[in-house]
């Protein structure tokens, strides 16, 4: 039964068109179809984060979104968040600060905390525990990941006053 | 994951329609936090999912303080926390909403499907109950509206019919003089699943010194989320005093009647329906006497 849908979504600021059966997630779209791998699979239930993307502006799992339900939506993965030259002061402080290891967490680490900073770009430090609570690091054991997060927060605000 | 169609329905006829017509072949996702994790791991089946995210009855979110709060069956857990109205009128309500999953799951999980899951660990349910939250159902021809309470048969489920969809959950203005809580006891510090949770709403008389009413239910100590009515008996008409607290919290262990599993031991989670149904009274009260 392949019964394959046609589904146009604007991702990463481009608008794209692509064939995807049903049953296959957001996650393996973006992975398999778009080649969008900066996008992880980790548990694929819902639990770790890895695959986080914004969808439509909210943070979501993407292995608990269906490829055919972005039909008109707007994507952000990480691929979106990285600048044209050189990197966003999320990924600048995480190698700064040292927030990964084997950095199979970190686009969905950056992704929720773009996410987070967009709402609220002066968090404390439990916000930003908080917020982060649905992505888990085998790794770092988290200081510097939020260590990370708040030093990015600080960045982002000083490059929004004006000079 | 099981091969499906998909269908985006427009309306409630549509959706009842194919429901009608499938059975349990159809699926309802609004979500789908629970129904995508369901048919990858083969837990349910589906021929056909009807996404009923693009139907308006379903993604209505409107509170007044003389109709209340309606709720679509459809939105989104970040919708109800981030709107400042709800948060004010409803705590209890934020409670719950605001420990479901984490944010990523918060920005797509629904209370619709909270309520349709039907686990009995749900964490919405105890303080939907506690405010006399009413599930309107609707099929083709026929509207039904049900009390929460009622609308539970056993874990995964509910008194839902086939061609039957949940449109939303509406509860009655905040009454006067009233406060609400929901606790939930986990051994991590969020994204679990309640070993025990407890979910309460006070009203107070006008001197703030004696209950008019109270209701209080229990999750993941029953097959189904647990209405406690003897809760609510032990403090109506009775002072606010540790005496009464004490007795309706005694009711809710007695009326628990949980099962030993991998989260918790039947043992401990009496005591914890006792000390959580304490505690939510207590902040109920609080919040009651500072409104």
């Amino acid at each position: 039964m392949s019964n394959k849908v046609l589904v146009t979504a604007t991702i990463n600021d481009e608008e794209m068109s692509f064939v995807c059966e049903p049953r296959q997630s957001l996650l393996e779209v973006l992975r398999d179809v778009l080649n969008l791998t900066g996008v992880k699979e980790g548990c694929n239930n819902g639990n770790c984060g890895a695959c986080a993307v914004i969808l439509n502006g909210v943070l979501v799992n993407s292995c608990l979104v269906l490829g055919v339900e972005i039909n008109g939506a707007t994507v952000t993965t990480v691929e979106g968040i990285t600048p044209r030259e050189g990197l966003h002061p999320l990924q600048q402080k995480f190698l700064e600060d040292a927030a990964l290891q084997c950095g199979i967490c970190t686009p969905g680490f950056i992704v929720a905390a773009k996410a987070l900073l967009d709402k609220n770009p002066n968090p404390t430090e439990h916000e930003v525990r908080y917020w982060l609570a649905g992505n888990l690091c085998r790794c770092t054991g988290y200081d510097k990941i939020v260590r990370a997060v708040l030093d990015a927060a600080e960045v982002m605000r000083a490059e929004k006053q004006p000079a | 994951m099981q091969a499906f169609s998909y269908i985006p329905a427009r309306t409630i006829s549509e959706a009842a329609e194919i429901l009608a017509r499938e059975g349990d072949q159809a699926r309802c996702l609004s979500g789908g936090t629970d129904l995508i994790v369901f048919l990858r791991e083969g837990r349910r089946s589906a021929k056909v999912v009807v996404d009923v995210k693009g139907i308006p009855e379903l993604n209505q979110l409107s509170y007044s303080p003389r109709e209340g709060l309606t709720i679509g069956a459809a939105v989104p857990c970040h919708r109800i926390c981030d709107n400042p109205q709800i948060a004010a009128a409803y705590p209890g309500l934020i409670d719950a909403v605001s420990l479901i999953g984490g944010t990523a799951i918060q920005g797509r999980a629904t209370l619709g499907g909270n309520v349709c899951t039907a686990s009995p660990a749900g964490d919405s349910i105890p303080v939907l109950i506690a405010y006399e939250a009413t599930c309107v159902v609707a099929s083709r021809n026929v509207t039904r509206a049900i009390p929460l309470e009622k609308f539970f048969l056993g874990p995964g489920r509910t008194v839902l019919q086939p061609g039957e969809l949940l449109v939303a959950l509406k509860l009655p203005p905040p009454r006067p003089g009233s406060g609400a809580a929901y606790l939930r006891f986990i051994p991590r510090n969020e994204m679990d699943i309640a070993v025990t949770s407890a979910g309460a709403v006070v009203v107070l008389d006008e001197s703030r010194t004696h209950f008019a009413g109270a209701r209080v239910a229990l999750g993941a100590v029953a097959p189904t989320p647990l209405f406690v009515p003897e809760a609510g008996a032990a403090l109506a008409g009775r002072p606010v005093s540790d005496e009464a607290i004490e007795a309706a919290a005694q009711a809710a262990r007695a009326a628990a009647r949980p099962i030993t599993d991998m989260r918790g031991s039947a043992e401990q989670r009496k005591h914890l329906s006792y000390v959580l149904t304490r505690r939510a009274l207590l902040k109920a009260i609080e919040r009651a006497r500072a409104a």
